[in-house]
């Protein structure tokens, strides 16, 4: 019997092939791109839709290693930090509460009777809808923008953190108290480091909602981030500099949670197999 | 009625609990001395678990007294170790680090790192040693089998020497041949260390084999309160010969005969036992009647 290396439920394609089919969608994405690119210049070499490559190199050149003219800031990396700090402020602020929150209303069921319909309740409002209200309130700056993704990251991570920690088997409590554990020990030495690669797993799930919140935050009031460029140059209609900002950002999003990734690999091998 | 002498490590008097309106544990009565190693069997769902919980204090009792060492049993401590059939190890810690678990959080406070001094370290490698675990020290549960699991977890339960070693169908997970094997280890251990442990299983042989003093928990039963809803009740009580360090006692014919016996009287719902004539032949063994359960 001959086993089938592309076609048919046993197939098994070699390392090489996989390699092969993984790159393909991106290869044929960039060629379709090239050659529509090509055809609209060819025809109109002022057209601004499709830049190709090259107007693309330049206009990344300008953006990353030229001093803006105006700021004499280098655009690209001044962007990048401010909305990093943006991000990496309010996931962490939502991470941490989050974890503290969702850990003790999952061991105390007072906590849990009290907090749980409230948090249910708060996750199902709209961040975005209520982000006039945050810049009413808050003014356009930092804090502002910083409390939308906090609002928007916030409600999920704690009813995941509160599921997983009353998931945690009952014999497990009773065991620790039986071994001489305090409350507080319960809670932050028996069942918290138990949780936390949970909360890195939520961190994860949690990032794309973040970088929407912070695009949006940005687009409508900021004068610098990476969401605040791109929603700038769309005026000049600067194609050639929206797209690499675009893949800029895809690449810092993939980085992230390749390295969340990664550390719970490395770090939890226990909950990986736990998981599985 | 009550018997207490202050070798009885263990006594519970009148002690009833109830799920919503199902009566489950039905007026029992028990007194267990130190040293002692006792048995708990029954039909499936009859309330043995249930009964374990209440002395372990995990669950509160409807009515009537549980005692250990002489005071009223609370919330779960170090008067009372347990060893559950699953869920007794903590995934993240190595079998080294579960095995001390008991040392850091019963001396230190929440706040402090855990650093295990060298006597500590000493008396969990002699435990790890003792259960033949000596070369797992620094693997994760996980990499554990289930009977090495098991013994980790017996380790873990023992190293802070609790007064009662509480276990819940410990072994019930396991193949018959790991099964034998740790309960021979249990038993050996037992008789080394001089522990009190109350055991509960729903494996008759395992029971025979293990137990100083065997339990039957049983619903069925007969008494004189007419058409009520009746509970489980201890309807026998026998002292065993103690320590079999020897498998081949179980092939005998007077274990089997013991475990026929026991199968009737305990686990055929149409065999009906009176209340006066439970068969609760063990010295400590006891009952406190109601008028009702034995008039007629
Ligand atoms: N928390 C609970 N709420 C409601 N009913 C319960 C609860 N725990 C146990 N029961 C019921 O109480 C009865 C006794 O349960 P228990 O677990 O003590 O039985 P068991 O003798 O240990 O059985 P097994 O041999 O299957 O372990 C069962 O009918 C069970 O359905
Ligand atoms: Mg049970």
């Amino acid at each position: 019997m001959k086993t089938p290396i592309l076609f048919g439920l046993n197939a098994k394609p070699t390392p090489l092939l996989r390699v092969f089919l993984a790159v393909l969608p991106f290869a044929i994405a960039i060629a379709a791109y090239v050659s529509a690119s090509n055809a609209r210049l060819a025809e109109n070499s002022a057209d601004k839709l499709l830049p190709s490559a090259s107007q693309m190199t330049k206009a990344i050149d300008r953006a990353a290693f030229k001093e803006d003219r105006r700021t004499g800031d280098y655009l690209l990396w001044k962007d990048t930090a401010s909305s990093l700090k943006r991000l990496l402020t309010g996931v962490g602020i939502a991470a941490f509460l989050g974890l503290l929150l969702g850990l003790n209303m999952g061991l105390f069921k007072s906590l849990a009777a009290s907090l749980s319909p409230f948090i249910t309740v708060v996750s199902m409002v709209p961040p975005l809808a209520i982000l006039p209200i945050l810049f009413i309130a808050f003014g356009v700056g930092e804090f502002g923008k910083i409390v939308l993704i906090f609002l928007g990251t916030f409600p999920i991570i704690t009813r995941d953190i509160f599921l997983a920690t009353k998931k945690i088997p009952r014999e497990q409590i009773v065991k620790a108290q039986t071994l001489g554990a305090s409350e507080l020990a319960i809670v932050y030495r028996i069942v918290l480091p138990q949780i936390f690669p949970r909360l890195l797993e939520t961190v994860r799930l949690s990032l794309g909602a973040a970088w929407l919140f912070l695009i949006a935050a940005e687009a409508i009031a900021s004068t610098d981030g990476l969401g605040y460029r791109i929603f700038l140059v769309r005026r000049y209609l600067s194609m050639d500099m929206i797209i690499p900002y675009v893949i800029w950002i895809t690449c810092i999003g993939f980085f992230m949670d390749y390295l969340l990734k990664q550390l719970i690999k490395r770090k939890y091998k226990w909950y990986l197999a736990a998981e599985d | 009625m009550a018997m207490s002498n202050e070798q009885s490590i263990l006594h519970i008097e009148d002690v009833y609990k109830s799920y919503g309106d199902k009566l489950i544990l039905d007026n029992i009565d028990l007194s267990v001395n130190k040293g002692e190693f006792c048995t708990l069997v029954g039909p499936s769902g009859c309330g043995k678990s249930t009964l374990l919980r209440l002395i372990l204090g995990q669950e509160k009792a409807d009515h009537g007294a549980l005692t250990i060492n002489g005071h009223a049993a609370g919330y779960p401590d170090t008067e009372r170790g347990i060893v559950f059939q699953r869920y007794s190890l903590y995934p993240h810690l190595t079998v080294l680090e579960n095995v001390l678990l008991g040392k850091h959080l019963s001396k230190r406070r929440w706040y402090l790192p855990w650093v295990a001094s060298q006597a500590s370290k000493d008396e969990a490698m002699h435990y790890l040693d003792v259960l033949r675990l000596s070369a797992a020290a620094n693997k994760y549960p996980h990499e554990l089998s289930g009977g090495m699991q098991q013994r980790v977890a017996i380790a873990q339960a023992l190293i802070m020497k609790p007064p009662v070693l509480l276990m819940d169908e410990p072994f019930g997970a396991l193949d018959p041949d790991t099964r034998e094997e740790l309960q021979l280890f249990l038993l050996e251990l037992w008789d080394k260390e001089k522990l009190t442990i109350f055991f509960v299983t729903h494996d008759l042989e395992e029971a025979c084999f293990l137990g100083s003093r065997m339990l039957v928990l049983s619903q069925y039963y007969a008494d004189d309160r007419g058409e009520v809803a009746r509970g489980a009740k201890i309807v026998s009580d026998y002292a065993l010969p103690s320590v079999a360090l020897s498998t081949e006692i179980k092939t005998s014919s007077v274990f089997q005969e013991l475990i026929g016996s026991v199968r009737q009287q305990g686990f055929d719902p149409s065999v009906l036992q009176h209340v006066r004539d439970f068969n609760l032949e063990h010295p400590d063994s006891f009952q406190t009647l109601l008028d009702q359960e034995r008039s007629g």
